[in-house]
């Protein structure tokens, strides 16, 4: 059989630049966490928390999470359909536009011209680039996926596809709105209407960006480096199918106890408690994988990544249930357990993919083999505990915070003064930049091995390209 | 099936998605700001407000304070009456945020003189000791662009009039801040509704009793200093030594507050902690500096 033309060099691109953006991404946290702990680290006007926080979610949502969904997904898309992508060219302008793109949401985020609207703050020009950059991706994944040599489409493909569709209606409708001139616009929706699109695009682009394409990846990745197929094609189908209609429906879960309509509370309540169903189906999905290869968690490093990184999944998608029923939400919400949370699904769940999927991609994208197993084992313990620093601490700090709140005098006065309980977090705090400082430890370690891969690595063995031409990622 | 054919794949992965998007997103609007919730008190922002307003956003103050109280008991003991769907009729955007790294502000409108106000943006820590709020002091030196407010005006389709434009002259970007803060939650009359009224004789407990007016001294340094001063000789609030009124006249006004005069009513600290204040201020020799 002819060998397909697969486009390598742009894979190799955007992995060096999703990279680039992530270490801006995790220093960025480290600064605004130790912004928190001393106020004056803040440097006005373009270097202070309220503008830096931003800066490290849209780096680490746009610039990491999203470069590296095109880096591999533009690899596995060549692979499962046994072709070469459908226009090069545009994956060219796709990856410097993407660079011009991140480069100007953060350039405007520092000058203060953001909408305010969490995972959503860039204003609108960049809006709008974000939306060419967007078309220009789907365009050429689906136009390759209607090209493919192979017929059926395999599981990764399926979560691409959704997520494409997916983020595009969420950002095109929070997005819109009228402009007052270059950089300031207003939302097209008001008060508790816009809380209610906000928080459904806000939850979703966490479904679309960080659950649906990480998946794709881990379905991908799993059985490629184990070399066993993934233990359940009809799980995945009902993982899927039921995963991508009941996300849209949990959005108001950050929204409980406001003044959006209750109706649409307890739909969010119920959904999200039945989110674990479809969200745990891909969790067994890979456990199960690995029935009779449980050894390779020993012996190859890969699946410990992958095998971590779905466990955080599974953690993260039983907490966030939990989180989205009343009575707790009464409880925790709007204390520091949230970004303890938040931070076991991007450090834990989808940055332990990401990383899995660019070391399994070094023999094949730079020709070389990873420079060393040992510094890949010592970046992964580096970041896993970096991370649980971080989010039990936040944990703590939050029930802390929570009951510090709600206690009550036995004359049904507060315990409490707010500051009372605010300055309790400065150890916590501590906790948390000391955990952002380990992880940034271990992404450092992660580049430099990524580094010396490419100066010093082995040339990469024959297994290594014969596997990458190999298209379908085990079936069962 | 589809697992063959991309575009139905495609248009059934839509679909899917669709049905859970038009029920809690789309169909919201036919309820959420109509008539039903409306609040005839509630006002748009005027021009000085809507600055600040967008200020806020500029600043990301959002990131840090929530601007809603939920009904539950001790978030309303704490903040005030909980929001109402009709009070954020002009958000554009909304601005509830997700984290209360300080105080929710949904009920701060009249809660302080705006002199407070101004002092602690220009430096959090010189009001609240341990904050970790930055210093917003070099917004001060930035003066506002009245056309721009204007065109904003415009945009929202709020009212404004010509001397509301005219004043915005020469006005710094603090000015529109604390002009916005002050409107936050004051649209509806909750301070009075939550008025307490006193009923039968007031009595303190701790007259003269010197653990009591210890525990004062703490409280009045936590909760007061910062606007009566830390000897009571005053500040942006006025001195406290020498006080002439009853002891229950001076447990009603730091429990109510006097909203007119821009003091914050202290309730929530309970009947207790408010007689030992009382103490503290009417029976300890500030003078000398002892009980």
């Amino acid at each position: 059989m002819e060998k397909p033309e697969y486009n390598q060099a742009i894979v190799r691109s955007f992995v060096n630049w999703s990279i680039v953006w992530g270490l801006v991404a995790v220093l960025v946290g480290v600064i605004v966490s130790f912004q928190m702990i001393y106020p004056d680290l803040n440097f006005p006007p373009y270097l202070t928390f309220g503008r830096l926080r931003p800066l490290h979610t849209n780096a680490g949502i746009y610039g990491w999470g999203v470069g590296t969904i095109f880096a591999l997904f533009l690899y596995i898309v060549q692979r499962l359909c046994k072709t070469g992508l459908w226009s090069n060219k545009l994956a060219s302008f796709q990856l410097w536009f993407f660079n011009a793109t991140i480069i100007a949401a953060a350039v405007t985020l520092l000058l203060g011209y953001t909408t305010s609207k969490e995972y959503h703050e860039l204003e609108w020009p960049i809006d709008v680039m974000v939306v060419v950059l967007w078309v220009a991706f789907a365009i050429n994944i689906i136009m390759t996926i209607i090209k493919r040599k192979e017929e059926q489409m395999y599981i990764s493909l399926w979560y691409m596809m959704a997520a494409i569709v997916g983020v595009a209606i969420l950002y095109l409708v929070n997005a819109a709105a009228v402009p007052v001139s270059l950089f300031k616009s207003y939302s097209a929706y008001a008060g508790t209407n816009d809380a209610n699109v906000h928080w459904w695009f806000g939850h979703n682009a966490v479904a679309m960006a960080l659950t649906a394409p990480p998946l794709a990846m881990f379905y991908y990745f799993l059985p490629k480096s184990t070399g066993v197929p993934i233990y359940s094609h009809r799980l995945s189908i009902i993982s899927f199918w039921s995963l991508i209609f009941m996300y849209l429906w949990t959005g108001a879960h950050h929204l409980l106890w406001t003044p959006v309509p209750d109706w649409i509370q307890t739909l969010a309540m119920a959904f999200s408690v039945m989110l674990i169903a479809p969200s745990w189906g891909s969790v067994i999905n890979g456990y199960l994988s690995m029935n009779g290869q449980w050894q390779q968690m020993k012996e190859n490093y890969l699946v410990k990544f992958l095998i971590l990184g779905i466990t955080f999944y599974g953690l993260q998608t039983l907490q966030g249930p939990m989180q989205a029923i009343r009575t707790f939400s009464a409880f925790i919400h709007y204390t520091d357990w949230i970004p303890g949370h938040i931070h076991m699904g991007t450090l834990g769940w989808v940055s332990l993919i990401a990383f899995a999927g660019i070391y399994f991609l070094v023999p094949r994208i730079y020709g070389r083999e990873v420079y060393s197993i040992p510094l890949a084992n010592l970046h992964f313990w580096l970041v896993v505990v970096g991370q649980l620093i971080y989010s039990v601490s936040l944990w703590v700090a939050g029930v802390m915070q929570a009951g510090m709140w709600n206690a009550v005098n036995a004359d049904g006065s507060l315990t409490y003064t707010f500051m009372e309980t605010m300055v309790e977090m400065y150890p916590y705090w501590w906790a948390r930049a000391v955990g952002g400082v380990i992880y940034l430890a271990g992404v450092l370690v992660f580049i430099y091995n990524i580094w010396m891969s490419v100066r010093k690595g082995q040339p990469a063995t024959a297994t290594a390209t014969a596997t990458a031409a190999a298209g379908s990622a085990g079936r069962a | 099936m589809w697992e063959k054919r991309p575009v139905l794949l495609l248009i059934l992965a839509t679909a899917a998605i669709l049905v859970g998007t038009v029920v809690t997103m789309v169909l919201p609007f036919v309820w959420v700001n109509t008539e039903a919730d409306r609040i005839a008190s509630v006002t748009p922002y005027t021009p000085l407000q809507q600055e600040g307003r967008d200020l806020y956003i500029r600043e990301g103050c959002n990131n840090c304070h929530t601007q809603t109280v939920r009904p539950l008991v001790t978030e309303v003991l704490r903040y005030g009456d909980y929001s109402k769907s009709g009070e954020f009729v002009y958000d554009r955007p909304f601005l509830w945020g997700s984290k209360r790294t300080g105080p929710d502000l949904a009920r701060l409108g009249g809660k302080y003189p705006d002199s407070w106000h101004y002092k602690h943006m220009d430096s959090p820590r010189s009001m609240v000791p341990r904050t970790n709020m930055p210093d917003y002091a070099w917004m001060k030196t930035n003066l506002l662009d009245p056309e721009m407010v204007r065109r904003k005006m415009q945009v929202l389709g709020f009212p404004y009039t010509e001397e509301q434009i005219k004043a915005l002259v020469g006005k710094n970007e603090i000015d529109a801040l604390v002009a916005y803060l002050q409107k936050l939650g004051s649209d509806i009359p909750w301070r009075v509704a939550t008025q307490a009224t006193m009923v039968g004789e007031l009595k303190n407990p701790f007259v003269r009793d010197h653990q009591a007016m210890e525990e004062g001294r703490e409280i009045y340094k936590k909760n007061c200093a910062s606007c009566h001063g830390e000897h009571l000789d005053g500040d942006i609030a006025p001195p406290l030594n020498g006080l002439t009124q009853t002891d229950a006249a001076l447990f009603e006004t730091l429990y109510n507050g006097l909203p007119a005069g821009g003091m914050p009513g202290f309730a929530s600290l309970g009947a207790s902690k408010i007689w030992q204040v009382v103490s503290y201020l009417k029976y300890h020799d500030h003078e000398k500096g002892q009980h």
